[in-house]
C-alpha cells in the first residue's frame, strides 16, 4: 500500500519569481510528471533531497524507483543511467559536485559518448551536477571541469546563466537524445530569481542569447560570468563604452553564427570565462575568429579568465585566481583602445 | 576442479538442447578459424582475439538466457553472440572493417549490439565498463515489469578495475537481475592470476558484495550451462545478481601478435588435454546423442554456413572515407526509435500510486533484532511497502543471505554446496558456505 505523500505541487501556478535552484526542481519535476521513462539516479537525492536539495519532494512523490539512491560509486551512476537508457528510460544523474564527474570520466567519454557514433546507440541520459567557485568550496567543489567534455565528440554541454534558461534548457536536455552534461553554477543556485512562466518551455540547446546589445565591443561569457560581464557592461556604458553581451548559455555545440555576427558589428571580442584560462572556451573561439572572421577583427581576442592554478581554498587566494568585474573593466578599456 | 556430472545433468537437459549447445561451440571454433584464416591472409584490419579452449564459457553461458534477456559480451564471447543470433559475417565484416559491418567499419572485433532486436550491448575496450551498465539495462527492464536477466562478463583481469567493483556493489545493493560470468583463463595478457588477485577463488570476490556466487569448470559445458541457468533463474525471480566464476584456460596469446611464451609448457599441456569441445564429444559419443553421421552433419552444415557468410563479408566493401563524419550525434526524428516497453501497469510509476515517505525504515533497529534478524535495512525499488509501519521490508532473500556472511576463514575450493530444494541439480557449485544464516533462522 503505496503511503500517501502529500500533495506538494512544486508547479508554479502562474508566472513566479524562482531561484536558479527551484528552476532545476521544476524542471524535473515537470519532466517526471510528463513521462514515467524519466528517473533519477544520483548520491542523496531521495531521502535526503540532495546536497543542494534540488530533488527535495521528489521521492515523496515518485518513489524509490524513479528516484534512486547509490553508493559513492560515480561511474556506476553513469554506467546504470546509460544501460536504463537502452531500454527506453530517460535517466537524470546527479553530481552531487560536478568536480566527481571526472570519476566517471571514463563512462562518460569512451562508453557514453561514443556509442551513437559507433553501434548507432544513442544514449538519452543526462548529467548534471553544482559547478563553479566564489562560494569558498576548496579545490575540490569548485572546479569548472566542462572544457574536459567540450573536447569529447559526442556530448552536448550546456552550462546555464539564469533560472530561465536552466528550466528551459534542462528540460531541452532531457527530451535530447543524446548525453547531456548540464552544469549549474552554485554560486547562481540562491542568489538570483527570476520571473519563469507557468507553462511548459524547453530553450534550445545550442543557441547563444544576447544579453546586452552593443557596438563597441562583444563580451562572449557564460554561467556566473555572464553576471559579471553585465555589470562591467553596465559601467563601460557610463564611459561611453557600449558592449554587447553573449551568453553562450551551451558550450557544444558552440552557436558560432551568433558569435560571428555580433563580432561583424562591434570588430572587438572580450571572453570571460570562470574556467582556467589554458585550453578553456576563449582558446577555441579566437580560433574560430581567426578561420572565420579575421577580416572583421579591428583588435586582438582577449580574454578574462581564472588562473591556471587548482581553485585555491582561503577567501584572499579565490577572490585572486577568480575573474571579477574590474578585471573585465580593465581587459575591455584596452580592447576598446583600438 | 570437480568433473562434469554428466549423468546428473543429463536429466535436466533435452536431447536438442545437448545438441545445440555442441552446435554453438562447434560455430564458434569455426568462425575463429575461419578468421584465423582471413588474418593470414590479410584480410582482418586490426587484431584478432582468440578463445580457442573457452568456447564452453561463451556457449552455455549464453545458451541460459532467454530471448528477451541481455548480455554484453567481451571481446572474447563471440560464441555468447552466435548463441544470441548475430550471424557469422556480421562478426567476419566486423573484423574486416567492411561497410556492411554492424558498426560500418567504426569499430571492429566483437565491439557492436543490437538494442532493438537481440538485445546486445556492445563492449568497450575499457574492462568493467559494462558491469555497471548492464546492472542499469537490470534495474529499467524490472522497472518496466519485463523480468528480463542481463548477463556480461568479465575476465580474472578485468575484475580489478575499480568499475567492476562500483558495478557489482551497486547491482548487489540494488538487488538487479544481473548474472556477472567472471571468465577466469588465468592470463591477462601476459600476467598470471596470482599476480592480479590474492584469491583462490575469484568466485569469493563476491563476498564482498554480500551476493552468492558459484565456481565452475569452465571447459564443461553442461556444467557452464546448467550453473548458469541456476544463476539466471535466481536474477529472474529477484534475488539479486550472482557471480559466476568460469574457470578455464586461454590456450592462445593475447590476440594473435602474441605467441605466449610466458605460459609454462605443463600448463599448456594440462589445458589442451582438456579441450571443452573434444571433452563434449566424448560425452555426447557415451551417452549415444552423438555419432559419426550426425556429427559429419553438424559438420558439414557449418561449412556450407560459412562458406557462404565469408563470401559475404568479403564482397562487401570497405566504408566510403566520408563516412567517418557521420553519426557522432543522434539527430532527426527517427535516430532514437527506442521506447520502453511497459509490462506492468504505468499507473505504479506515477503520482499519486507512486508516492512514498521519504525516510528510511531501519528494520529491527532498536529492538535487538538487526544484528542477527537477516532483514535488509533499507529495502529499495518498491513502492509498496515502504510504509514506515515498521515491517516495511522485505527479508533478505536466501541466496543473498546465503553469502552474506562468508564466516568461512578459507575459501572453498569447487564443490557442492546448493540449497537442499535444488540438491539434485550438477554439483559445480561453490556458494558461500550458508550454514551461520541457517542457524539465525532457525533460531527466529
Amino acid at each position: 500500500m503505496a503511503t500517501a505523500a502529500k500533495e506538494t505541487d512544486l508547479r508554479p501556478a502562474a508566472a513566479t519569481q524562482v531561484t536558479f535552484l527551484e528552476a532545476i526542481k521544476q524542471a524535473m519535476y515537470e519532466e517526471m510528471e510528463r513521462d514515467p521513462a524519466v528517473v533519477l539516479i544520483g548520491e542523496d537525492i531521495g531521502v535526503y533531497g540532495g546536497a543542494f536539495k534540488t530533488s527535495e519532494g521528489l521521492l515523496e512523490r515518485f518513489g524509490w524507483e524513479r528516484v534512486i539512491d547509490t553508493p559513492i560509486s560515480e561511474s556506476a551512476i553513469v554506467g546504470a543511467a546509460c544501460g536504463m537508457s537502452y531500454l527506453g528510460l530517460r535517466p537524470i544523474a546527479e553530481m552531487q559536485f560536478i568536480d566527481f564527474i571526472v570519476c566517471a570520466f571514463n563512462q562518460i567519454t569512451n562508453f557514453v559518448a561514443k556509442g551513437h557514433y559507433l553501434w548507432n546507440a544513442p544514449a538519452p541520459i543526462v548529467i548534471r551536477g553544482p559547478a563553479g567557485g566564489g562560494v569558498h568550496g576548496g579545490p575540490f567543489h569548485s572546479a569548472n571541469p566542462e572544457m574536459y567534455f567540450v573536447h569529447t565528440p559526442g556530448l552536448k554541454v550546456i552550462y546555464p546563466s539564469t533560472p530561465y534558461d536552466a528550466k528551459g534548457l534542462l528540460k531541452a536536455a532531457v527530451r535530447d537524445n543524446n548525453p547531456v552534461l548540464f552544469f549549474e553554477h552554485k554560486f547562481l543556485y540562491r542568489r538570483i530569481k527570476e520571473e519563469i512562466p507557468a507553462g511548459d518551455y524547453t530553450v534550445p540547446i545550442g543557441k547563444a542569447a544576447v544579453r546586452r546589445e552593443g557596438t563597441h565591443l562583444t563580451i562572449i561569457s557564460y554561467a556566473a560570468m555572464m553576471h559579471t560581464s553585465l555589470e562591467a557592461a553596465a559601467d563601460l556604458a557610463r564611459e561611453g563604452i557600449e558592449a554587447e553581451v553573449i551568453d553562450l548559455r551551451t558550450l557544444l555545440p558552440l552557436d558560432e553564427e551568433t558569435i560571428l555576427s555580433s563580432l561583424k558589428k562591434t570588430n572587438k571580442c572580450l571572453v570571460v570565462h570562470e574556467d582556467t584560462k589554458t585550453g578553456g572556451i576563449a582558446g577555441e573561439i579566437a580560433a574560430i575568429l581567426c578561420e572565420r572572421a579575421f577580416a572583421d577583427l579591428d583588435g586582438p581576442l582577449m580574454r578574462v579568465t581564472a588562473l591556471d592554478t587548482p581553485v585555491p581554498y582561503s577567501p584572499p587566494l579565490e577572490e585572486y585566481f577568480l575573474p571579477n568585474k574590474e578585471k573585465v573593466l580593465h581587459a575591455a578599456r584596452q580592447l576598446a583602445k583600438y | 576442479m570437480a568433473k562434469a556430472n554428466g549423468a546428473n545433468a543429463h536429466k535436466q537437459l533435452t536431447r536438442q538442447q545437448y545438441l545445440d549447445l555442441y552446435y554453438y561451440m562447434r560455430l564458434n571454433r569455426a568462425v575463429e578459424d575461419t578468421m584465423v584464416k582471413l588474418f593470414r591472409q590479410n584480410k582482418i584490419v586490426g587484431g584478432l582475439y582468440s578463445s580457442l579452449g573457452q568456447e564452453a564459457v561463451s556457449v552455455g553461458t549464453a545458451y541460459a538466457l532467454e530471448k528477451k534477456d541481455w548480455l554484453a559480451p567481451m571481446i572474447r564471447n563471440i560464441g555468447a553472440l552466435l548463441v544470441k543470433g548475430v550471424p557469422p559475417r556480421d562478426v567476419f565484416m566486423q573484423h574486416m572493417a567492411k561497410y556492411d559491418s554492424p558498426t560500418k567499419g567504426k569499430d571492429g572485433t566483437s565491439h557492436f549490439g543490437d538494442l532493438d532486436n537481440l538485445h546486445i550491448v556492445s563492449p568497450i575496450s575499457m574492462l568493467g565498463d559494462l558491469i555497471p551498465v548492464m546492472t542499469g539495462v537490470a534495474i529499467a527492464g524490472r522497472y518496466l515489469g519485463q523480468k528480463i536477466v542481463a548477463m556480461t562478463w568479465i575476465g580474472d583481469g578485468g575484475s580489478s578495475t575499480g568499475v567492476f567493483h562500483e558495478g557489482l556493489n551497486f547491482a548487489a545493493v540494488q538487488k538487479a537481475p544481473f548474472v556477472l560470468v567472471l571468465e577466469n583463463n588465468q592470463w591477462a595478457y601476459s600476467t598470471p592470476v596470482k599476480l592480479q588477485v590474492p584469491l583462490e577463488n575469484l568466485a569469493d570476490r563476491a563476498k564482498a558484495y554480500g551476493i552468492p556466487s558459484y565456481s565452475v569448470d569452465g571447459n564443461d559445458v553442461v556444467a557452464v550451462y546448467t550453473t548458469a541457468a541456476e544463476a539466471v533463474e535466481r536474477a529472474r525471480n529477484g534475488q539479486g545478481p550472482i557471480l559466476l566464476e568460469v574457470k578455464t584456460f586461454r590456450r592462445m596469446g593475447h590476440a594473435q601478435h602474441d605467441p605466449a611464451e610466458y605460459v609454462p609448457k605443463q600448463m599448456r599441456a594440462y589445458w589442451e588435454a582438456r579441450d571443452p569441445i573434444a571433452l563434449y564429444e566424448r560425452f555426447l559419443t557415451s551417452e549415444k546423442l552423438l555419432d559419426e553421421k550426425s556429427k559429419k552433419e553438424i559438420e558439414q552444415k557449418i561449412e556450407t554456413l560459412l562458406a557462404k557468410e565469408r563470401d559475404f563479408a568479403e564482397n562487401s566493401p570497405l566504408p566510403p572515407p566520408e563516412f567517418a563524419e557521420h553519426g557522432v550525434y543522434c539527430s532527426g526524428d527517427d535516430c532514437h526509435q527506442i521506447r520502453p516497453k511497459w509490462e506492468r501497469p504505468v499507473s505504479e510509476v506515477i503520482p499519486p500510486k507512486s508516492g512514498v515517505a521519504a525516510v528510511w525504515t531501519v528494520a529491527g533497529f532498536g529492538s535487538g533484532k538487526s544484528a542477527g534478524g537477516g532483514s535488509a535495512p533499507i529495502h529499495f525499488g518498491d513502492t509498496q511497502k515502504t510504509g514506515g509501519n515498521g515491517k516495511a521490508d522485505a527479508e533478505v532473500p536466501e541466496s543473498v543471505a546465503e553469502s552474506i556472511e562468508a564466516a568461512e576463514p578459507k575459501p572453498q575450493a569447487v564443490k557442492s554446496t546448493k540449497p537442499k530444494s535444488s540438491a539434485k541439480k550438477p554439483a559445480k557449485l561453490a556458494v558461500a558456505s550458508k550454514s551461520k544464516t541457517q542457524a539465525r533462522k532457525a533460531g527466529r
